[in-house]
């Protein structure tokens, strides 16, 4: 049944159309969010239960197996998660809900097929599927205050978007040029003779640039600020958690590709590793907006998943994996409280996080527990992906890197504390009760025990990871 | 696993840990202040009667770590949880599990609001606290000794004094940016043995190269002088204390302190001791600087909590010292000496909190005089001072003189330098005593109770130990000889593995 490997990106597909179908009536998008709801929960049902489906599509070029279907998992809750605890939409003004939910989830689906492509023609229509309608889903923002700063981040995210694009495809073309292929399967043999070549590593090195944007990786993060302040509240949970699953899917292949002697892409991830960590943690510290320091956040964050990356290891690319799950969760738990904090959908400041603890104490604690997990303090999950990536860089050698990497930590425990501080040592003065229906209270528990569950007992989703990792290479 | 005897039956310790860890869930669903209250010192009293259980049945003729317990956690990177206590953390461990139950008893009334949360925050606090001082895998020790931060900057960040802020993320940036080092110190360790390894027993005694180990010591060095708080990082120490409520500042003094000594017996002196000995002249010193400075700026204070913090640094740094000789008198007292600090300061914490529980000040100006109005409060208060000062006949005494007896032995002007600094002990505790009994009357407040039952008996225990230990501290030695000579042992063959290695070419 080789319909059943692809029912859940169809089944997405079907919602799209029938979301569109929506935005051709004249509604409010209530049934689009419905509609939104169900299509991604279903997603993730038939993606669970079918998690250790194998197969080739489309003449090879589109491959279902352990890795892709963990990916498209964690997609799925991803995409659900944000679909629940943002479904008030507060900034998107209500005639165009529906094409919100469209491409929303158009933009999953491009995710889900990513993951699946081993052919670069593939790998590029599913990835500008997903990159455009991000796209478009940042100007959607209503004009609130009349600054235009949505279409100010929706210009400059298409811009940079495209231009590592372009570098990618150009890196594509001289893989194709090198090897004849433009399938990753046939290209991974005839490469090993040429990867000490200037041109292979050239070649490796663009075609990795299009992800490193995607995960907001040192040169290419410049998007990153200004477009997850000018999104709406749901729109940058979206894009700070769920496409960067995709990017590290498709990293772990290329780098796969060049395993186990590039010792200039070493280097060079090295380099990048550093600078993002140094960038993102520095810049962070003083930042008064909250979706923009953890912006600069989640520069540092791709730093630490370059750290499992270079290693050119099977655990390494695992703890990449597992690394990037946890940080999933801990900045969908982190926006799930930005998302309610807010009143009317503005961009939420750390002082607008007062008192949190008495205003609602489960939004406080989620808050708590997401920042602390970032920033890496056990038992939470950020601790235990970064001590493992630790562990593992050093283990390959990079000593250097490492204790930048722990001062890194040392470094960024400061501005996540004093988001702690005003959420538990201040006095609401003024600020509001918070009311939080039921379903967010049921979804931060669930993130919460989540981020906890993930930290202490590492080993089921690190075992998970590595035979996803081993089912690829 | 030569090194564990692992335990028959009941995980006694697997108990000690997870106990207040349930019960801080099960508070979580408690529907009032007073039944969390209520609930808390049941947990904690049932911890600290089960702890008794190792007391007895330890056996004191082996070093190795009994009450074992073994098992797989992290297999992809052979970690495990491994627990295990010998005669270094014995004491320590029931000291911990002994004073929760005062800690919860002295937060009856001083925490008003939020009563709950300060609860679940103190049980969990136990649990890592004692798993730190189980823990026989560094992984698992790690783990718990940076997950203390939380509850820990919690209750001092919510339950706090005026500069509460300041005082917690000083202590949090602090501790962490310590301890980031060790972790990394951590994972060189578990490189540089074949097979890898996190078990702390396996790391010891192996041969590392002179250099690893001097950069291996000085990540130890790091995170646990900045818990003990050796002179000159013991700044976040007098801001933590003074704004801590009375629960967070015992668990500081008592505890959190003994970490990083803990710290230098359990992995600095076994794992690296040719660094041990390398090093030990500049950590003796700083001993001694400390030892000084704490009591001369203890001298200085107006605020009883500034003035015992302060102490803390001295009494710390006689610990310290006591290490670093590397006699077996020497450990041997600093070991008992951790015990004692944690008895008398938390006492001496306790009976502050006492005072501001009824004054709302802290001042030393304020509590003048209040000896007319609480005859029982300062005859606690007196032979607590007396202990702190190391009289003849209470539990100091006999900690610091084992010290001394031990660096005299080792280096007679250090030891002769450090002599200074029991003097100032007296001067500064005397001359609070002097004040609150003797001070005057020209106290503005008025009438002020005296302790009722609850806080006798919170500081009557306290008060037990003092003389037990002072009077008869057989029984708490007799644990640690074993232990303190197989330590000796390592480090003595670590350093004579280097003597062979400087004659061979």
């Amino acid at each position: 049944m080789k319909l059943m490997l692809f029912a859940p990106e169809l089944l997405l597909l079907l919602g799209s159309l029938l979301i569109f179908l929506f935005s051709l009536t004249d509604e409010d998008g209530r049934n689009a969010k419905n509609t939104a709801i169900a299509v991604a929960v279903g997603t993730a049902i038939l993606i669970f239960s079918g998690l250790n489906n194998n197969g080739d599509l489309f003449l090879g070029a589109y491959r279902v197996d352990l890795f892709s279907q963990l990916f498209k998992l964690m997609i799925s809750l991803g995409v659900t998660a944000v679909l629940i605890f943002g479904r008030e939409l507060k900034d998107i003004t209500d005639d165009i809900r529906p094409e919100y939910y469209l491409f929303l989830l158009l933009s999953a689906l491009g995710l889900m097929m990513l993951v699946s492509s081993i052919e670069l023609i593939t790998l590029f229509v599913a990835l500008e599927l997903s990159s455009f309608s991000l796209y478009i889903l940042v100007p959607m923002r209503s004009d609130q205050k009349g600054l235009r700063s949505q279409m100010e981040a929706g210009i400059k995210y298409i811009l940079f978007g495209v231009t590592a694009t372009g570098i990618m495809l150009y890196g594509m073309s001289y893989l194709f040029g090198l090897t004849g292929t433009t399938y990753l399967v046939d290209m991974l043999p005839r490469l090993t003779g040429l990867i000490g070549e200037p041109a292979a590593i050239a070649g490796i090195a663009m075609l990795m640039c299009g992800f490193l944007f995607k995960l907001a990786v040192f040169p290419f993060h410049f998007w990153v600020p200004d477009v997850y302040q000018g999104a709406s509240n749901e729109t940058t949970a979206f894009i700070a958690s769920v496409p960067k699953l995709g990017a590290v899917a498709i990293l772990i292949r290329i780098v796969m590709m060049a395993a186990p002697e590039g010792t200039a892409l070493i280097n060079m991830m090295v380099v990048l590793a550093i600078c993002s960590m140094f960038y993102g943690n520095l810049s962070a510290l003083v930042q008064t907006d909250i979706k923009r320091m953890l912006g600069f956040s989640g520069i540092a964050h791709a730093g630490y998943v370059l750290l499992g990356l270079m290693t050119f290891k099977e655990l390494g690319y695992a703890t990449s994996m597992y690394y990037i799950f946890g940080y999933l969760v801990m900045n969908l738990a982190c926006f799930l409280v930005i998302c309610k904090v807010s009143k009317s959908g503005e961009n939420v400041n750390v002082k607008d996080l007062t008192g949190l603890h008495k205003r609602s104490p489960v939004l406080a604690f989620t808050m708590a527990v997401g920042m602390l997990a970032l920033a890496g303090i056990p038992p939470f999950v950020g601790f235990m992906g970064k001590f493992m990536l630790l562990a593992g860089a050093l283990k390959a050698g990079q000593l250097t890197l490492v204790i930048l990497a722990a001062i890194n930590t040392a470094i960024a425990i400061y501005y996540y504390l004093s988001v702690v501080k005003v959420t538990y040592c201040d006095n609401p003065d003024g600020h509001a009760d918070l009311h939080v229906d039921f379903a967010t209270k049921a979804l931060s528990v669930i993130l919460v025990i989540a981020i906890i569950v993930m930290g202490a007992l590492p080993t089921q989703v690190l075992a998970i990871a590595t035979s996803a990792v081993q089912s690829i290479m | 696993m030569d090194f564990l005897i692992l335990n028959e039956g009941m995980p006694l310790l697997s108990v000690l840990i997870f106990l207040p860890l349930v019960g801080a869930l099960i508070a979580l669903f408690m529907p009032s202040d007073s039944t969390s209250r209520i609930w808390a010192l049941i947990v904690t009293s049932i911890n600290a009667v089960l702890s008794f259980s190792l007391y007895s049945g330890f056996d004191v003729s082996t070093y190795k770590y009994q009450f074992g317990e073994h098992v797989s956690w992290i297999p992809a990177w052979d970690i495990n949880y491994t627990l295990g206590v010998d005669g270094i953390s014995l004491l320590l461990i029931l000291m911990t599990t002994l004073i929760m139950p005062f800690c919860v008893l002295a937060s009856w009334r001083y925490i008003e609001k939020r009563v709950k949360p300060f609860m679940i925050c103190l049980l969990i606090m136990e649990t890592s606290m004692v798993g730190v001082f189980a823990a026989l895998d560094f992984v698992l020790f790690y783990v718990l000794w940076e997950a203390m931060l939380i509850p820990m900057y919690l209750l001092i960040a919510i339950w706090g004094g005026p500069r509460k802020v300041y005082a917690s993320i000083k202590f949090f940036l602090y501790t962490l940016a310590g301890s980031v080092m060790l972790l990394v110190a951590i994972i060189a360790l578990y490189l540089a043995n074949a097979p890898h390894t996190f078990s702390i027993p396996a790391l010891m005694g192996q041969q590392y190269s002179t250099l690893f180990q001097l950069l291996v010591f000085g990540a130890f060095f790091l995170a646990f002088a900045i818990k003990v708080p050796m002179f000159p990082f013991h700044t976040w120490l007098p801001a933590a204390h003074v704004e801590a409520p009375t629960a967070g500042s015992v668990i500081l003094a008592s505890i959190l302190l003994k970490m990083g000594t803990y710290g230098f017996l359990r992995f600095c002196l076994p794992i690296t001791p040719e660094a041990t000995i390398r090093l030990m002249p500049y950590i003796l010193w700083l001993s001694v600087a400390g030892i000084l400075y704490g009591g001369f700026t203890a001298l200085a204070q107006k605020d009883m909590k500034k003035l015992i913090a302060y102490s803390s640094v001295g009494h710390m740094g006689f610990v310290t010292l006591g290490i670093f000789v590397l006699k077996t008198q020497g450990i041997e007292g600093s070991l008992l000496q951790m015990i004692n600090h944690g008895v008398t300061t938390g006492a001496l914490f306790l009976c502050v909190g006492m005072i501001y529980e009824r004054t709302h000040s802290r001042e030393l100006s304020t509590a003048t005089g209040i000896g007319k109005q609480m005859p029982v409060f300062v005859t606690f208060l007196a032979f607590f001072s007396l202990s702190s000062l190391a009289f003849p006949g209470t539990n100091s005494f006999v900690g610091e003189f084992l010290i001394l007896v031990g660096s005299f032995a080792k280096n007679k002007i250090v030891a002769g330098a450090a002599i200074p600094g029991a003097i100032l002990a007296a001067a500064y505790m005397l001359r609070m005593l002097q004040k609150i009994i003797w001070g005057g009357t020209n106290n503005p407040q008025i009438t002020i109770a005296d302790l009722n039952t609850r806080e006798i008996v919170t500081l009557a225990p306290f008060l037990v130990f003092v003389f037990w230990i002072g009077l008869s501290p057989a029984p708490f030695l007799d644990v640690m000889h074993t232990s303190v000579a197989h330590l000796l042992d390592q480090v003595n063959s670590g350093t004579a593995a280097l003597a062979v290695a400087t004659i061979l070419p």
